[in-house]
């Protein structure tokens, strides 16, 4: 029992276990923060609302997000996956999200922050519904730790509507 | 080397059988853990390896995803590994959801982090929207670099070999 192939076995054994273990307490360690983020998302403009001249409508806006998302941030986090999405409903759809603008926050410093942009990815409806449609816009995180389970939330903010005719 | 020729030697029935019979144990006990592990998760496969860096820096290349599915609906935001019918299951991002009132039939479209455009391209058949059944499990957590093992394995099969001939030598010479 004494050979250099037993003892590396136990030792190997022995060093993923504990290296296991860390990992595990390492993820609990994520329950332990509470979150208060905060974030406000103002429409600043829409700047196209057109059907395209296959079908659906889509809209271009222009919108000022402000965010303070730094109590998300633990030792155990690499980095957070924030966006916004626009979700409503239609007649036909009881749900549609539309995923507008998305960013990474790598660090606990950058997570404090307004920026202005307009829409990162198409709004495109499923159809001809949002003329005159109201809108909740959502701000969702997903916070990826450095190892472990990860969590995600959001805060919803309604209260947008488009205009009732095209522009 | 000593040791090999001493085992080639000791040929009893009863040795012989009970070393097979521990060999069988540890498959039998590494497949009951897998087919567990399917079960619990309510996944095909519980855990995958991150293939591509389409999901950095998130996710890399050789990390390790743990999945699981139920039944509540898909929505934007959630990472999903899915499979229309491709050699490799995808690990993406949903970033639309279409839901219809009366069926509850979902379209979904998916984007890697790090890609410029969505998937629409990659959907197999021409599909514009991924469905639910093509769905796999979401990823709930993940393990940063395991998956290297797996990686260099399938690249270099000759690498799998021998750790299985090596393993198998491990047990049938172990005198326990």
């Amino acid at each position: 029992m004494h050979s250099f192939g037993y003892r590396l076995n136990g030792l190997l054994t022995f060093a993923v276990t504990i290296l296991a273990l860390m990992c595990v307490i390492a993820s609990l360690s994520d329950n332990l923060n509470i979150p208060s983020p905060s974030a406000e998302i103002q429409i600043m403009n829409i700047n196209w609302f057109q059907k395209q001249p296959k079908g659906s409508d889509e809209v271009i806006l222009r919108m000022n997000i402000s965010a303070d998302l730094q109590s998300l941030f633990t030792w155990n986090t690499k980095q957070v996956f924030i966006f916004v999405a626009a979700e409503y409903e239609t007649r036909k759809n009881s749900l549609n999200q539309v995923s507008l603008w998305d960013a990474i926050i790598p660090a606990k410093e950058r997570a404090k922050f307004w920026i202005r942009s307009s829409n990162k990815y198409r709004f495109v409806d499923h159809g001809k519904n949002l003329r005159g449609k109201e809108f909740n816009l959502t701000l969702h995180w997903h916070v990826m730790p450095k190892t472990g389970k990860m969590f995600a939330d959001k805060i919803v903010m309604s209260g947008y509507s488009l205009p009732e005719e095209y522009i | 080397m000593g040791w090999i020729e001493e085992n080639m030697k000791s040929t009893h029935f009863r040795q012989i059988l009970s070393q097979a019979i521990s060999l069988g144990m540890v498959i039998s006990s590494a497949l009951i853990i897998w087919k567990g592990l399917i079960y619990i998760t309510g996944s095909e496969s519980p855990v995958v390896v991150v293939l591509s860096g389409s999901m950095e820096p998130g996710f890399k290349r050789g990390d390790i995803l743990f999945l699981y599915m139920n039944k509540d609906p898909i929505r934007a935001g959630q990472i999903v590994v899915f499979n229309d019918g491709r050699d490799v299951p995808i690990v993406h991002r949903v970033i639309e959801v279409h839901e219809q009132r009366d069926s509850k039939e979902a379209d979904i479209l998916t984007k890697g982090d790090a890609n410029p455009h969505d998937d629409r391209m990659l959907y197999t058949s021409s599909n514009r929207w991924l469905q639910r059944k093509y769905i796999m499990g979401r990823a709930v957590g993940f393990l940063p670099y395991v998956g290297w093992l797996t990686i260099i394995m399938t690249d270099k099969p000759i690498i799998k070999y021998i750790l299985l001939g090596a393993l198998g030598l491990l047990v049938i010479t172990s005198k326990e």
